[in-house]
């Protein structure tokens, strides 16, 4: 088990979204370490994914205060996030569908030669050294990604957020469109990046997922979180309680309890 | 980087290597020359050749040619902007409009205010780059200001467009109040084409020669590129052909083009003004000027669509605006760049068109917008946002040109060639949506 101690990588601080009447993310404080995996998990429209657009900068905070290293920083959009190395693996994956493997690698953030045009040749080059090793079966570099399948687009966002140094990562239903082995691939790569020492937040539905991968585990319900809780301390029918009723193990009455034991 | 080398790849996956094929088709696919915009440029010839025969095999002179081509280099100039702008998910009403403004304020400035301002009389040193510097921000402005209202304030380009479309038009009449300008700088005028508005015979050959340097030397730095990186290359005689035929092609226009002499009128002046026998004397025309202009506009362009981070963002927003919002990218600032290329690209257009007319009257430039989005359309671009070429829309423009020229040449009126123009476009599009149906 990995010790929640020294100073955060990051740290959200009460951050509300509000969309329109609907408050999104409500109050909600969180933090990651090095090297930690938080698995966020919670029902449709909990507020983990709008929670986590706030981080990435692509959406932002009605208020609240994120800290990086402990000091207080502004992200007011996604090259802010990118700044401090905050990268994200969208669960649309965010792809242009009609560039290549290097132009979606490289969006936003070109190699260019020293009279300001692109050097595709040289993101070319990148991108097959990166894809040899995250998924050597890689090897259209040049068609549109809209013809690949789905794990190689896949395989395309996840190398856009490993390549630019991330130090924090956070993934959003990473393996939710993938087959049993790309899933398993992504597996180990999160362990590989833990090792590493990025923080990831992990959003998934899989509860699995979540356990075999995870160090703690934060319950959203509602836009709040119920619990952040360490993996070893809880079981499965615990967080699933938690995820259905929006309460802490030790509040649910009798009668919920029966009442997810006959839903699961 | 981070250190992912021991992530066990998927097995039994491996994709296999294209088998070495010996069809036509995988020939040609080894040139890696676009396949649409050959078919096109197959179109183009086809519908020449038809007009050719059908008028009764007089359509395919070097006069009749250089005179289609300048009536389409305006449409075409603008159909590269145009591009950009469709493919950006967004649409350009205002430019027909547009032209005529800044048309017309070539008119009056080298007119009236010039001289004026100046004191100097009509023959203002220069003023022919003053006029078109001038232009130049004019049409920048104007596209600024539409782009702002569409990027920043979040109007719909069609609406924003359309009012342009209107107001700019209306502008034009008080600009002159309802009168046609006519007098321009003589120099100014050689940017409407026609004998003297041409670089001539020497000229016209060593653009040739230009022309092939460069093609050979594109065609050897990306091959030298990629072997720099090991990228698989093309097969030599791939490239040993592609070179042949893009030489080929330009020094046959040149030849072309330099087969086209003065009229006997302004050959006998010239004789006369440098002391040489009119009898038999013929002055090559070559390329006029705004094919040349229209040839530079086409590669800065391409170059821009294809070569910069600006071309790289227009298409990647095109393709999924929310990706691009999510990269990073300034998408606001893309789209309002996008706008100003077009203002500019107004401003030649405008100066060929007030060029060609040696004056401005108020509806030159009316209905540009509507070819132009053909050209655009017929040469590939997709409404849909993400898909098109500069090329293309050039090649599109030279198509609706070819068309619309053939028919006047066997004497069909402008009311049939407009019904022409749309069943083509209609059939363009309609092909290219079948194609890309069977294609995925």
């Amino acid at each position: 088990m990995t010790v929640a101690q020294g100073t955060p990588l990051v740290e959200m601080r009460n951050i509300n979204v509000a969309f329109g009447g609907v408050h999104a993310v409500r109050d909600v404080t969180i933090d990651l370490h090095p090297g930690e995996v938080i698995g966020l998990v919670g029902g449709n429209g909990a507020g983990k994914s709008t929670l986590m657009r706030v981080l990435s900068g692509a959406h932002p905070a009605d208020s609240g205060e994120i800290l990086v290293d402990g000091k207080p920083v502004v992200i007011k959009n996604p090259r802010d996030a990118k700044a401090f190395n905050i990268e994200t693996i969208y669960q649309t994956l965010a792809l242009a569908d009609n560039l290549d493997a290097p132009g979606n690698l490289f969006l936003g953030r070109e190699k260019t030669t020293r009279f300001g045009s692109l050097d595709d040749s040289s993101m070319e080059s990148e991108t097959r050294k990166i894809m040899a090793r995250l998924n050597p079966n890689f090897t259209n570099f040049v068609q549109p990604v809209k013809s690949l399948s789905g794990g190689q687009r896949q395989a395309v966002a996840i190398a856009r957020a490993v390549y630019f140094n991330a130090r924090i990562l956070i993934m959003d239903e990473p393996t939710a469109a993938l087959g049993p082995a790309e899933t398993a691939q992504v597996r180990n790569l999160v362990r590989q990046l833990k090792e590493e020492g990025i923080g990831i937040f992990l959003i998934s539905h899989d509860i699995h997922d979540v356990f075999d991968l995870s160090d703690r585990i934060s319950v959203m319900y509602h836009g709040r979180i119920v619990d952040t809780v360490n993996k070893n301390e809880v079981d499965a029918d615990a967080v699933l309680g938690m995820i259905i009723l929006g309460k802490k193990p030790g509040e649910v009455s009798e009668k919920e309890l029966a009442e997810i034991e006959l839903r699961g | 980087m981070a250190n992912v080398a021991d992530v066990a790849p998927v097995p039994g996956q491996t994709q296999a290597e294209p088998p070495t094929r010996t069809s036509i088709r995988g020939l040609f696919a080894q040139t890696e020359i676009d396949s649409r915009l050959f078919g096109m440029l197959i179109a183009f010839v086809l519908i020449l050749v038809t007009f050719h025969i059908l008028s009764g095999g007089t359509l395919i002179q070097p006069d009749n040619m250089i005179t289609m081509s300048v009536q389409a280099a305006g449409i075409a100039i603008i159909a590269t902007g145009m591009v950009l702008v469709i493919v950006s998910r967004n649409i350009d009403l205002s430019v027909g409009s547009l032209v005529g403004l800044i048309s017309m304020s070539y008119a009056l400035w080298m007119t009236d205010w010039f001289p004026r301002i100046f004191g100097l009389g009509p023959d203002v040193p220069f003023q022919w780059l003053l006029a078109l510097a001038l232009g130049i921000g004019m049409g920048a402005a104007v596209g600024a200001l539409q782009g702002f209202i569409i990027a920043y304030i979040g109007v719909p380009s069609f609406i924003v467009t359309l009012g342009g479309l209107l107001s700019i038009r209306g502008l034009v009449w008080y600009q002159s109040e309802g009168a046609a300008v006519v007098g321009l700088d003589p120099t100014f005028d050689l940017i409407g084409g026609g004998a003297l508005g041409s670089v001539g015979g020497l000229i016209t050959w060593i653009l040739g020669i230009v022309g092939c340097v460069a093609i050979i030397a594109i065609l050897y730095n990306s091959r030298r590129q990629r072997r720099r990186y090991n990228f698989p290359v093309r097969p030599m005689w791939a490239e040993v052909l592609l070179g042949a035929v893009g030489c080929g092609v330009v020094l046959a226009l040149a030849w072309f083009a330099n087969n086209a002499f003065w009229p006997k009128g302004l050959a006998d002046q010239y004789a006369i003004d440098h002391h040489v026998d009119p009898n038999g004397l013929q002055i090559p025309i070559g390329f006029p000027y705004p094919i040349v202009l229209l040839v530079i506009v086409t590669l800065v362009m391409t170059f821009i669509a294809t070569r910069r981070r600006f071309g790289r963002y227009v298409y990647a927003y095109g393709g999924n605006p929310d990706a691009a919002e999510l990269a990073g990218i300034n998408t606001r600032w893309t789209i309002l760049k996008t706008y100003v290329l077009m203002g500019i690209l107004c401003a030649f257009a405008a100066a060929i068109a007030a060029a060609r007319l040696n004056g401005s009257t108020l509806d030159i430039g009316t209905s540009y917008e509507l070819y132009v989005i053909a050209a655009a359309v017929v040469g590939g671009t997709s409404f849909a946002g993400g898909i098109g070429t500069i090329p293309g829309a050039v090649l599109g423009a030279f198509v609706l040109a070819a068309l619309n020229y053939g028919l006047s040449f066997i004497g069909v009126n402008s009311p049939g060639q407009n019904v022409a123009a749309g069943v083509v476009l209609i059939l363009a599009v309609g092909f290219d949506t079948l194609n890309r149906r069977r294609g995925s």
